[in-house]
C-alpha cells in the first residue's frame, strides 16, 4: 500500500513539472515578461539590462528550475493586466466558480434522483417517457444554446431575472458571496440551471440505469417475499445501493462541470475563474493564462491522485493492477 | 456485385429498415451532409465574398414577417448576409472540421493503441499511462487551453488563417485517449486467438500480423465510437468557436455565428442565434441517434440503461 501511496505521488510530480514546463514555454516563447514589467515605452538597451538583471540571458534550465521554485512558493508572476500577482487575481475570483458549481450540483441532485428512481419504477408511464425523450435530445443541446435560451425567455422577453454579471455580493472573511443577498440569489439561477442543464440527462439516465438494475436483484425480490412495504423496498433497500456508482460518476463528473463552467460564465458574464481565463487570452495576459493553467493542473492532478489513493485504500485490485 | 448481396443479406441492413428512428436520422444526416457539400451550387449568395452582401441589408427579419425581405428567406446576420446561405457554408465547416478531427484522433489513437497492446511492455506502459493522465483531464478543457494557446502563439490574424486545420489538429489532440484504450483493449482481446498464432507460425512479420490480421478485427467497437465522436467534435469545435476560439467571423461555422448573434440578442434579432442554434441541434441529434443505433446492433453486448 506504502509503495503505491509513492509511486501515485512520484506520478503526480512528473504530471506538475510537465505542465509547468508546458507553462513556462508558453509565458518564455509567447509572453514578454519585460513588457509586463515596464510597458512599452523603454528604450531596447535599457530593455536588455533589466533582461540580464532579471537573469532571462541564463540558460534554459537554470530558468525552468526558477519558475519551479518560484511556483512551488506561490509566486506564479505578475499579471499584465491587472498589476497583481497572478496567484491572487485567480484566488479573487474563485469564490464566483465554485457558488456556481456548488448550486448547479444541487440542482443536479435534486432533480436527478426523483426523476431517475421515478423512471426506474415505473418505465412505461407517461412522465418516464417524457423525460427520457428529453435527455436524449437534451444530449444534443451545447450549454450556451441552452444559456442563451434561457437569457431570451427571463432575461428580454418576460423580464424576470438578471442575465449578466452576479448582482450583489457580500464579504465573508474575504469570500465574496453571492448567497446571502436576494439579487445575489436571482442572478445565481440562469447560469446554474444552465450548466446543469449539460449533466442532467446523464444523471437521470444513469440513476435510472443503475435503479433498474438494482431492482432485478435477489435481494430485492427477497425484501419482496418478505412482504415488506414497497415504499421501504424502493427507498430504503434499492435506492440505498443506486447511490454508490452515481456518487463515484458524479466526482468524475464535477472536474467536467468545471470545463462547461468556462462556457456558462463567458454567456453569463460571470466574473468566475473561466471567464477572468478568456479575458486573459484576449488581453494576451500571458503570465495569468500560465498561472491559471497550473493552478488548473494542481487541482485536477490533486484531485485524481486523491481519488486513486482512496479507491487503492477500498479496492486492493486497483493497486495490485499498478505493480504490472 | 457480390459483397452488395452480402450487405443486403446483412442484420445490419435489416435491423436499419425496422428502426424508423435510425431510417429518418439517416435520412436527415444525408441530406444535411449532400447540402452542406454542393454549398457553392445551390447557396443563393457566395457569403466568403464580400461583394456580394451590403452592410445596408444588416439584421433583416425572416420574410414572412414585418419587414422582412423576399431575397432573404431566413432573414439576414449582423453584416447583411443571407443567413440562409451563411448557416449552409456554416454547416460545412463544421462537418468539415468535425470529419477532420475524428479522422486525426482515429489515426493517432489506432496507432498509439495498436503498438502499446501489440508490443506491450515498457512502451505500452509508457503509452497508456500518458492516455490516462491526459483522459483524466476532461477533452474540452484541453482542447480550450490548446487553442488558446496556439492563438497566441500565431497571433489573431494568422490563426484565423489558419484556423481549420489547427482546429482539428486541437480537437484531434484532445480526443486521441479514447481511441488508444479501445483499440488496445481490443488487440489484448485478439492477438492470443489462434489466427493469430498460425499467422506467426508460418512466418510473417510482426507488423505484417498487426495491421494485416490483428487491425481489421479491431475496427468494429473504432466505427461504433466514431459515430459518437463526430457528433462530440462537432459539439467541441462549436463551443470553440463560441468562445471566440475557433472560426473567424469572416467564415464562420455554426458556433461562431451564435456567438456573433448572440450580441443582437438583447436588441430583438432572435433569427441570428436562433436558426444556426437548431440547426446544430439538429445536426448533432442525427449523428447521436445513428451513433447509438449503430452501437446497438454492432456490439449487443455493451448494451445498457
Amino acid at each position: 500500500m506504502f509503495a503505491f501511496i509513492v509511486r501515485r505521488i512520484i506520478q503526480a510530480i512528473l504530471v506538475m513539472l510537465v505542465i509547468g514546463l508546458v507553462g513556462f514555454v508558453i509565458q518564455h516563447q509567447i509572453g514578454d515578461p519585460i513588457r509586463d514589467l515596464v510597458g512599452e515605452r523603454v528604450t531596447p538597451a535599457e530593455r536588455e539590462v533589466i533582461r540580464d538583471q532579471l537573469g532571462l540571458n541564463d540558460p534554459f534550465y537554470v530558468q525552468y528550475f526558477r519558475f519551479v521554485k518560484n511556483a512551488c512558493q506561490g509566486d506564479l508572476g505578475l499579471s499584465f493586466f491587472y498589476k497583481k500577482p497572478a496567484l491572487k487575481v485567480i484566488v479573487s475570483k474563485a469564490p464566483a466558480t465554485i457558488e456556481l458549481v456548488i448550486v448547479t450540483a444541487l440542482i443536479l441532485i435534486i432533480i436527478s434522483i426523483p426523476a431517475g428512481i421515478y423512471s426506474a419504477i415505473y418505465p412505461k408511464s407517461w412522465f418516464s417517457r417524457i423525460v427520457m425523450a428529453a435527455s436524449t435530445i437534451g444530449v444534443a443541446i451545447p450549454v450556451f444554446l441552452t444559456a442563451i435560451a434561457l437569457i431570451y425567455l427571463f432575461g428580454v422577453e418576460l423580464n424576470w431575472l438578471p442575465s449578466y454579471g452576479r448582482g450583489e455580493t457580500v464579504n465573508i472573511w474575504g469570500w465574496e458571496s453571492g448567497f446571502f443577498t436576494w439579487d445575489g440569489l436571482k442572478h445565481l439561477i440562469l447560469p446554474s440551471v444552465s450548466l446543469s442543464s449539460i449533466m442532467l440527462p446523464l444523471f437521470i439516465r444513469l440513476v435510472r440505469a443503475e435503479m433498474m438494475e438494482v431492482l432485478e436483484t435477489e435481494y430485492i425480490k427477497f425484501a419482496w417475499a418478505k412482504g415488506l412495504h414497497r415504499e421501504r423496498v424502493w427507498y430504503i433497500h434499492a435506492f440505498k445501493n443506486t447511490l454508490l456508482p452515481v456518487i463515484t460518476v458524479f466526482g468524475v463528473q464535477l472536474g467536467i462541470l468545471f470545463a462547461f463552467t468556462i462556457l456558462t460564465e463567458t454567456v453569463f458574464q460571470w466574473q468566475g475563474m473561466g471567464f477572468m481565463f478568456l479575458e486573459a487570452v484576449e488581453r494576451s495576459d500571458t503570465s495569468l493564462l500560465v498561472a491559471y493553467l497550473v493552478v488548473v493542473g494542481v487541482i485536477f492532478v490533486v484531485v485524481n491522485t486523491v481519488v486513486d489513493i482512496v479507491y487503492g485504500f477500498v479496492n486492493p485490485m486497483v493497486r495490485i493492477a499498478g505493480t504490472k | 456485385m457480390k459483397s452488395w448481396n452480402r450487405f443486403k443479406n446483412s442484420y445490419l441492413l435489416y435491423s436499419f429498415k425496422r428502426d424508423p428512428v435510425a431510417i429518418l436520422s439517416f435520412c436527415v444526416l444525408s441530406i444535411l451532409v449532400i447540402i452542406s457539400i454542393l454549398a457553392p451550387v445551390i447557396t443563393p449568395y457566395n457569403t466568403y465574398d464580400s461583394a456580394t452582401f451590403d452592410i445596408m441589408d444588416a439584421e433583416t427579419p425572416p420574410a414572412w414577417m414585418e419587414g422582412g425581405s423576399k431575397s432573404f428567406l431566413l432573414g439576414t446576420d449582423i453584416q447583411g448576409r443571407d443567413l440562409l446561405s451563411t448557416m449552409i457554408y456554416g454547416l460545412r465547416v463544421s462537418l468539415l472540421i468535425g470529419v477532420g478531427a475524428v479522422l486525426f484522433q482515429a489515426l493517432v489513437g489506432i496507432l498509439v493503441g495498436l503498438l502499446s497492446g501489440y508490443l506491450g511492455g515498457k512502451l505500452d506502459a509508457l503509452l497508456m499511462r500518458i492516455a490516462d493522465i491526459q483522459f483524466s483531464i476532461p477533452y474540452l478543457i484541453v482542447a480550450i487551453f490548446t487553442s488558446a494557446i496556439f492563438k497566441l502563439a500565431f497571433g489573431v490574424g494568422r490563426y484565423a488563417e489558419l484556423a481549420v486545420p489547427l482546429l482539428i489538429i486541437i480537437i484531434g489532440m484532445s480526443e486521441w485517449p479514447k481511441y488508444a484504450r479501445t483499440v488496445r483493449a481490443s488487440v489484448l482481446g485478439e492477438k492470443n486467438k489462434e489466427y493469430v498464432e498460425a499467422a506467426r507460425v508460418i512466418g510473417i512479420s510482426r507488423w505484417h500480423i498487426m495491421y494485416r490480421h490483428v487491425l481489421p478485427n479491431t475496427l468494429t467497437p473504432v466505427l461504433v465510437i466514431s459515430t459518437i465522436q463526430v457528433a462530440e467534435a462537432v459539439m467541441s469545435e462549436a463551443a470553440l468557436s463560441f468562445l471566440g476560439l475557433g472560426m473567424p467571423i469572416t467564415k464562420p461555422s455554426l458556433g461562431s455565428l451564435i456567438r456573433a448573434g448572440f450580441e443582437y440578442i438583447f436588441s430583438g434579432s432572435w433569427w441570428i442565434t436562433f436558426f444556426p442554434g437548431a440547426l446544430l441541434v439538429i445536426f448533432i441529434l442525427v449523428i447521436l441517434l445513428l451513433g447509438d443505433w449503430l452501437r446497438d446492433v454492432l456490439n449487443p453486448k455493451l448494451y445498457k440503461g
